[in-house]
């Protein structure tokens, strides 16, 4: 009793400190959302409605749809080659690798767009070739899927290399001295390992997918129904005025957040309790 | 029977393993027994083809295995931390290796459960098919990484440490066990383990490796009672060493020449190996080594005496029978080895 006094601070400092949490956490994150969907519904439901299913914006949600749908898997291969390599080899550069996987989270987004730019765009390194072949990459959904695929690379290796490297080798060594192949090592030891670290890598490859602005935003040149995802659309529309438009989109995204947190503490709840169960 | 022929491995600029050789005959029981960092570990994963030598050949029935795959071998191993497959059942762990065979040789479903169950019962767990790892005691689930390697029916049983993680009771009964097992099916093993006791206790016999050669191969009794090395004598049993001279013949400590024959040792320093059980103290008697008693406790069936001597900077442990007045702490006596070796100086 007399020990956890010692650590226990006074009744008022305590309500003072959450207090001040709740207070921080309500103005800048609770508020704001608020308002996305009070302005995206302030002239009524039908208001909202229309906004989505108008042409441009329905365009931009598949648009949205097709990135994430092509990207996703492409980064949860990605993610895992690079985590298995990292996690079950040892190989020269294998930590200039990790760090390679942390750039497209220390550079800045509009970075990340340039550089596809400066690769693909017409004054590029490879444009003059791509003009002669007749292939668009800039300016066009290539361009998006490239520009997301790095700006989303990280999620998926970065939940599993320190999962994959607690778990080390011994269960993959286990199959094969069984007789198991690769493929079914891989199918029936690793991929049931990792996959709740895994299912939460692809969620957050999958909010950062949809809601990706600044890379986006160098390489997709804004034209309207072709080449605008969802945030595109959003901020085309707020500069334009469209307010209603803009915050229904908006709280589509929104709402895509919110599922993506739910999802996450549910999947959270999981892993921890069979990362906690399973002992060894 | 298996070959180890001049196998050698490196990691990186570490040598784990140089130049070993080693020969094990069918149905031998096998300890490779050495503290951490002798390339015990590695040398039992080279043999299983886990890891793969720099230089040498691995031969089984005087086949040249070294290019095969762990899977080609015919080998069964169990790892320290069982390793078994968490998202399974006991029941599925066991009948992997014959649910992952080819269309070809892959018995039925129900084969394999039966066969699953008829090896969970071999290793006393019958009944327990249904559960998964996670539910099982560490001793339960180490028998389920042997049921799960002897469902291959594996020539030969690799185990890695194999009571490492155990509790000490559990660990003796597991012990006893496994060497049974080993009878009744007829296998040749081998386990490592840093586990002396264990080691001599099992083992036909055992392998003393250090710093990634071969100390000494012998049966218990030989590691024993002749060690080939002051590293063995060291590691396997309780040993004192003194520091000694040999000058003329006599072995001398701190200015005293003690009643021990040098034998063909060449005059110098050398070091002077004797085991606790292998002591007689006396009053005043000249030949012996004088100590200083400092502690005295009872150690199982005999009272472990230490004493002291200024020459000697370690405690000397000396074991009397139980049945007689051991001395008193203070107490000035005379310490005679009546068994002991002389290692040359300078070796660990």
């Amino acid at each position: 009793m007399s020990r956890a006094a010692a650590v226990t601070e006074s009744r008022l400092a305590r309500a003072l400190l959450i207090g001040g949490a709740m207070a921080f956490l309500g103005f800048f994150l609770l508020l704001p959302l608020l308002a996305v969907f009070s302005e995206g519904l302030k002239q009524g439901w039908s208001a909202f409605a229309a906004a989505i299913v108008e042409h441009d914006a329905l365009a931009a949600i598949r648009l949205t749809l097709i990135i994430a749908v092509i990207s996703v898997p492409l980064n949860v291969v990605f993610g895992i080659a690079a985590s298995w390599a990292i996690a079950k080899f040892n190989f020269k550069g294998k930590s200039l690798l990790i760090t390679l996987i942390d750039l497209p989270f220390s550079v800045s987004p509009v970075v990340s767009g340039l550089i596809f730019v400066l690769l693909f765009g017409a004054h590029g390194l490879l444009g003059p070739w791509l003009q002669a072949h007749d292939l668009k990459i800039i300016f066009a959904v290539p361009g998006i899927v490239l520009a997301t695929v790095f700006i989303t690379f990280p999620f998926v290796a970065r939940e599993l290399i320190p999962l994959m490297m607690e778990q080390g080798k011994d269960d993959e060594e286990a199959a094969v001295s069984l007789g198991a192949n690769g493929w079914q090592t891989f199918w029936h030891v690793t991929l049931p390992n990792i996959r709740w670290g895994l299912l939460y890598g692809v969620l957050l490859c999958n909010a950062r997918a949809m809601g990706e602005f600044g890379a986006v935003s160098v390489v997709s040149g804004h034209i309207r129904g072709m080449t605008n995802t969802m945030p595109l659309h959003v901020e085309i529309l707020y500069n334009e005025y469209d307010f209603v438009g803009a915050f229904a989109v908006a709280s589509l995204l929104a709402v895509l957040a919110l599922v993506t947190l739910v999802a996450k503490s549910v999947l959270e709840w999981r892993f921890d309790y069979h990362h906690g169960g399973a002992g060894h | 029977m298996i070959t180890v022929q001049n196998i050698s491995k490196r990691f990186g600029d570490y040598p784990a393993l140089h130049d070993i050789n080693l020969t094990i005959q069918p149905g031998e029981f096998i300890a490779l027994l050495g503290p951490s960092g002798s390339g015990k570990t590695t040398l039992l994963r080279i043999i299983a083809g886990l890891e793969f030598q720099d230089g040498g050949k691995v031969l089984f029935d005087g086949e040249d295995v070294s290019d095969r795959k762990v899977a080609e071998r015919g080998v069964g191993f169990v790892f320290q931390h069982y390793a078994l497959f968490r998202h399974m059942t006991v029941a599925e762990n066991v009948g992997f290796g014959l649910s992952v065979r080819g269309r070809k040789d892959r018995p039925s479903k129900s084969e394999i459960k039966a066969r699953a169950e008829e090896l969970l019962s071999l290793v006393q767990l019958g009944g327990l098919g249904n559960r998964y790892p996670a539910q099982l005691s560490g001793g339960q689930r180490q028998r389920v990484a042997l049921a799960r390697a002897l469902a291959v029916e594996p020539q030969l049983l690799l185990l890695d440490e194999p009571f490492g993680a155990l509790d000490a009771k559990v660990r003796k009964d597991l012990r006893r066990w496994l060497r049974q097992l080993h009878e009744q099916m007829g296998l040749t093993s081998i386990f490592v383990t840093h586990d002396q006791e264990e080691a001599l206790e099992l083992a036909d016999r055992i392998v003393v490796m250090d710093h990634g050669v071969i100390e000494q191969v012998g049966t218990a009794e030989q590691v024993y009672m002749d060690p080939a090395s002051p590293f063995v004598s060291d590691f396997v049993g309780e040993i004192n060493r003194l520091p000694v001279m040999i000058a003329g013949g006599e072995v001398q400590l701190g200015g005293i020449s003690l009643a021990i024959p040098a034998g063909e040792h060449p005059d110098g320093p050398a070091q002077l190996h004797f085991r606790p059980h292998d002591v007689e103290l006396a009053d005043h008697q000249p030949g012996g080594l004088p100590i200083t008693i400092s502690n005295i406790f009872r150690k199982g069936g005999c009272w472990r005496v230490e004493g002291h001597h200024a020459a000697v900077d370690r405690v000397i442990e000396i074991d009397l029978d139980a049945g007689v007045a051991p001395p008193i702490i203070g107490q000035q006596l005379v310490a005679f080895p009546s068994k002991s070796r002389i290692f040359a100086a300078g070796c660990p």
